[in-house]
Parts: structure tokens; C-alpha cells; sequence
């Protein structure tokens, strides 16, 4: 895909490298396994990145790489200049369960990352901060209910304030609204342009959809197979902020296409 | 159209209105309580019928009469502070005991064996081992180890409680899922932390499961020590009971003994309620 000169959320050109990768390896089992070879990749400042690929390209090996889970066999991993050499404040991340613990209220639950890395009083004190996300992502007046009641969508609203509560520079998204169904996660994918634009964050989406990718991205990361690498990264140059109309329009199937082609061709390798 | 339609008579398909009639099996429109009361007297009704009509000697089988008519007895011996209210604070005691033990033992082993891969590779093996083995047969020793007084019977109640609470409790630990475990770690939490903050509440349920068996097990041990360890204990006024041939008497103080095993049980599953707010358990005679 060609591109246009790369615009972020607000139109502005895109900012500095925020998280660099570098010939990344990981290999398992005394090297017999190879899970990912030589991934090259650079996230700059307010991008929105995703990574799509069938399963056994090293999608979810590459994440817990970028996350500090676990470490790569061979490259650099560098996040804010730093090295990354476990998990970090800096680091974002949710998962495709919301994952929110039922003896915590939904504040309680947004707060957990405070009270885990700077104990109960900080947490105590991060309270305002977590109410007033929560009324970014519309969850006001929710804030002293327990996660029993709250619907698929509200939960995963809550797992996202409690990725933003440390304020992470880079966000790992990992199928994120793959549980819900297909209205909701359509909404929910636009409530996070939304969200992602206003607290200009750096996101790298792990998914499994096309249409989600192309929807949300700057670039796409297609990814193949055995060994798992990089086939190519697909530029998106649809105008910001992107809204679900666009999904039917002649451009955006085109990229559809385009990236189908490119896993297809993965798949015969 | 479906078979099922078809099938049908053909007034019923036709003539009438299509109000669809739900119906209720008279079991579900009886409240608990009457069903209860039923079970109650049928049981009591053939247990009369039985004794009245000589089926069973008195001696095997005594009438329900006889046995209210004890029952009132022992209560009054109880309530004036007779010598059986001392048996029974006796055996209160073994039980109360024997269950902090077999608390502060299997929650200890528990957290061992379910967050260490030591504890689950070479301390689980023998606790299984001797878990299938028959705890009362261990009772002569604990009578040989620590006499005749509770001490032993203390230690056969909190030996049978253990086993399950350790389960309980380590299959508790491992309960967490994998996305929670990552997220610990993404948070960057200690070992500690994330067993305090996420896996032991996470395993509540099934620590509170541990707990009610073991309930049930203080109890056993407790009566099962005092019938081969001797005491002064409630157990040992059944005993003398039963070789009196005195069955009515033993039927009234099993009966007694019921309740101080169901106010236990009641107060694990109480203590559960508050505790595990969360856990919307189905609620049912089990829990009291």
C-alpha cells in the first residue's frame, strides 16, 4: 500500500520511536523450535499498530516479548531507550478476558496496578484518577459496583482504565474484544480510536480480524508462519478519526484484499 | 409442520386458543418446608408402624415415643448442667480443637503443596499416600502417643479434617486463571503479592469446600476417638448406652450430637457468606 505522509489521530505527523524492536528471536525447546525470526518493528509516538497472522506466527511469543514476560533468544527490545528486560509501569497491557478480580469493586479493580507496584496508600490516592477515567470510557457511576454485575462490554471498559492508570507508553492490546459480540466489539473498537486519541497512546493490537485491523491501524503487521516473521507491514491511509461507514467503502476493502493475499499466501508456505 | 404438531389431537390443535399452558410438577409448587415435614412423617410414621407392630425387638429398635421421651430427658439432664452437659462440653472441646488444628495444619500444608513445585512434587505424594489410608485405624496409636484424655481424640478429629483442607486449599491456589496469573505479572508482582492479593482469594470457594468436609470429619474423629480411646466425652455415653442395651438413650444423645455437628457446619457455611461475597453458591439443605 502506498501511503501518504503518516498523520496521527489529531492529523498531526506522527511522533518519535516510542518502542523499537530489532532482529527479535525467540526459539523454544533447545532451539529446535523457531517462534519468531528476526522481527523488525518500530512504534512511534500516538501510532495505532496491529499484528495479524493464522495461529503459529508467533503473534501472541511476539507480545509477551514486547510486554517483558518473557525474554527473546536473540535482538534488541527497546522501549522508551531503555532495554526491556521484564514487565514494566510503562507497559499497558489487557487481555481478551477483562479479567477483573470479584472481590474488588470496578474502582478497586482500576486501581489493583497502584496498590500491586506502590502499596494501598498511593492506590487510595489514584482513586480520583481511576474515576475520572472511568468517565472517559463512560462508566460513571459504576464505579462501586462489583464486576458480577457489569455487562461483557463494561468489564472490558474497566480493564481498559486499568491499563491507563500508570499512564503506560506503550498499550498491548491482545484480542481485547474478541469475547464480545460483534455490535459491541464494532463499538468498543471505536470507543478505543477514541480513547487512544485522547490520551494520544502508542497501541499495538494483537487480532485475528482483518476488518478490525484495517479499521483501527496505521499499520499492519502482517506476520506468517513456521517460522514465524514478518511478511510484510501495510501502511492504512485512511483519514482519522475513522468511523464504522468507512468499512464499506472501496478503499478499505481494497486493503481487506490486499491483506487477505498476503495470509493466504502465508498459509501455502 | 414438526411431528409433534401432527401428533397431537386434533381438537387441541384447532379448537382452542393457543395459550400455551406451562405445566408445573406439583413438587415445584410445594414449599420446602411442607416437603420436609412429609419426608419427616412417612419416616416417623413407618418407624412407629414398625415398632408397634413388633416387626423389631425394642431392644434393636426402640419406638419414637421412647426416643422423645429420652430425648426430654437428656435435655433436661443438659440444661440443669447434669454430667452429661460436662460429656458434651468435652467432646465441644475435642471438636473445636481438633478443627483449629486441622485448620492451621491443612491450610499450612495446603499453601505449601499448591504454590511450591517442592511441596507438590515430593510432599503431595505422601499425603495422598496417606490420605487413602483408614485415619481411625490410627486412633490406638494417638491413644498410645498422648493417653487417655482429649489429647488423643484431638488428634484423630484434626488428623481426618486435615486431608481436606489441604486439598481443598491447594486446588484453591491452582484455580487462578492464566490471564490473571499474566496480569500479576504484567503488574509486576511478587510471588507473595500475587499469592495474597489474587490466588488465595481466587480459591476461597473451593478453601470453604475444604473446610465443610472437614467439618464433617472433626466429628467423626472426635466420637470415633473417645469409642477407642475411653474419656469422658459424649461418645463414651453412647458407648455405655449401646452395652446397656440402652437404645432409646443411644438414638437421643446421636440425635443431640447432630446438632453440635450441624452448628458447626452451619458456622462454616455463615462464615463463607460473609467472607466470599462474590460466589453466588446454589443454595441448598447442604448449606444450612
Amino acid at each position: 500500500m502506498n501511503a501518504a505522509q503518516t498523520m496521527d489521530y489529531a492529523g498531526a505527523p506522527l511522533g518519535a520511536p516510542v518502542y523499537e524492536l530489532n532482529n527479535v528471536s525467540k526459539t523454544y525447546a533447545r532451539n529446535l523450535v523457531v517462534a519468531l525470526q528476526d522481527v523488525s518493528l518500530t512504534l512511534r509516538k500516538g501510532s495505532f499498530t496491529s499484528v495479524i497472522g493464522s495461529s503459529g506466527c508467533g503473534k501472541s511469543t511476539l507480545l509477551k516479548i514486547m510486554a517483558g514476560l518473557i525474554p527473546p533468544t536473540r535482538g534488541r527490545v527497546v522501549l522508551q531507550g531503555r532495554p526491556v528486560t521484564g514487565p514494566r509501569r510503562d507497559i499497558g497491557m489487557m487481555f481478551q478476558q477483562a479479567t477483573l478480580f470479584p472481590w474488588k469493586t470496578a474502582v478497586e479493580n482500576i486501581v489493583l496496578p497502584i496498590e500491586i507496584r506502590d502499596g494501598k496508600a498511593a492506590a487510595k490516592k489514584a482513586l480520583e484518577k481511576a474515576h475520572d477515567l472511568m468517565d472517559v470510557v463512560g462508566l460513571k457511576g459504576f464505579e462501586n459496583v462489583y464486576p458480577n454485575e457489569l455487562s461483557g462490554g463494561m468489564a472490558q471498559r474497566t480493564s481498559i482504565c486499568r491499563m491507563l492508570i500508570t499512564e503506560p507508553a506503550v498499550l498491548l492490546l491482545d484480542e481485547p474484544f474478541s469475547a464480545l459480540d460483534e455490535l459491541s466489539r464494532d463499538m468498543m473498537n471505536m470507543e478505543l480510536q477514541r480513547i487512544c486519541r485522547e490520551q494520544e497512546a502508542t497501541a499495538f493490537l494483537v487480532t485475528h480480524s482483518i476488518q478490525e485491523a484495517v479499521i483501527l491501524s496505521d499499520d499492519i503487521v502482517v506476520m506468517k508462519p513456521r517460522p514465524g516473521r514478518i511478511a510484510e507491514i501495510v501502511k492504512v491511509d485512511l483519514p482519522r478519526p475513522r468511523t464504522l461507514h468507512m468499512m464499506t467503502t472501496p478503499e478499505f476493502g481494497e486493503i481487506v484484499d490486499y491483506i487477505r493475499g498476503l495470509l493466504d499466501k502465508g498459509e501455502n508456505m | 409442520m414438526t411431528d409433534v404438531q401432527s401428533n397431537r389431537p386434533a381438537d387441541q390443535d384447532e379448537d382452542q386458543d393457543t395459550v400455551w399452558v406451562q405445566e408445573v410438577a406439583f413438587i415445584d409448587s410445594v414449599p420446602r418446608w411442607m416437603a420436609m415435614s412429609f419426608v419427616f412423617v412417612v419416616f416417623v410414621g413407618t418407624w412407629q408402624l414398625v415398632t408397634s407392630l413388633g416387626l423389631v425387638s425394642p431392644i434393636i429398635l426402640p419406638t419414637p415415643l421412647e426416643t422423645l421421651e429420652d430425648m426430654i430427658f437428656v435435655g433436661k439432664n443438659l440444661l440443669t448442667g447434669g454430667y452429661m452437659l460436662g460429656a458434651l462440653w468435652i467432646t465441644i472441646k475435642e471438636v473445636i480443637y481438633g478443627f483449629a488444628l486441622a485448620i492451621a495444619i491443612g491450610f499450612s500444608l495446603g499453601v505449601l503443596v499448591g504454590e511450591t513445585t517442592f511441596g507438590e512434587k515430593a510432599v503431595m505424594p505422601y499425603l495422598v499416600a496417606i490420605d487413602t489410608m483408614p485415619k481411625v485405624a490410627f486412633a490406638p496409636l494417638f491413644v498410645a502417643w498422648l493417653g487417655f484424655g482429649i489429647e488423643s481424640k484431638v488428634a484423630l478429629a484434626a488428623f481426618i479434617a486435615t486431608f481436606p483442607i489441604v486439598v481443598g486449599t491447594a486446588a484453591g491456589l491452582h484455580s487462578a486463571d492464566e490471564n490473571a496469573r499474566m496480569l500479576f505479572k504484567t503488574m509486576g508482582a511478587s510471588r507473595m503479592q500475587t499469592l495474597i492479593k489474587m490466588k488465595l482469594p481466587t480459591g476461597l470457594p473451593q478453601i470453604f469446600t475444604g473446610l465443610k468436609i472437614g467439618a464433617v470429619g472433626v466429628m467423626a474423629g472426635a466420637i470415633t476417638g473417645e469409642f477407642l480411646g475411653g474419656g469422658r466425652g459424649f461418645g463414651e455415653l453412647i458407648r455405655v448406652a449401646a452395652s446397656q442395651l440402652n437404645t432409646p438413650r443411644v438414638f437421643s444423645l446421636i440425635l443431640y450430637l447432630s446438632l453440635v455437628g450441624l452448628a458447626l457446619y452451619a458456622l462454616v457455611t455463615w462464615t463463607q457468606r460473609k467472607v466470599v461475597f462474590w460466589h453466588k453458591e446454589r443454595v441448598g439443605a447442604y448449606d444450612a
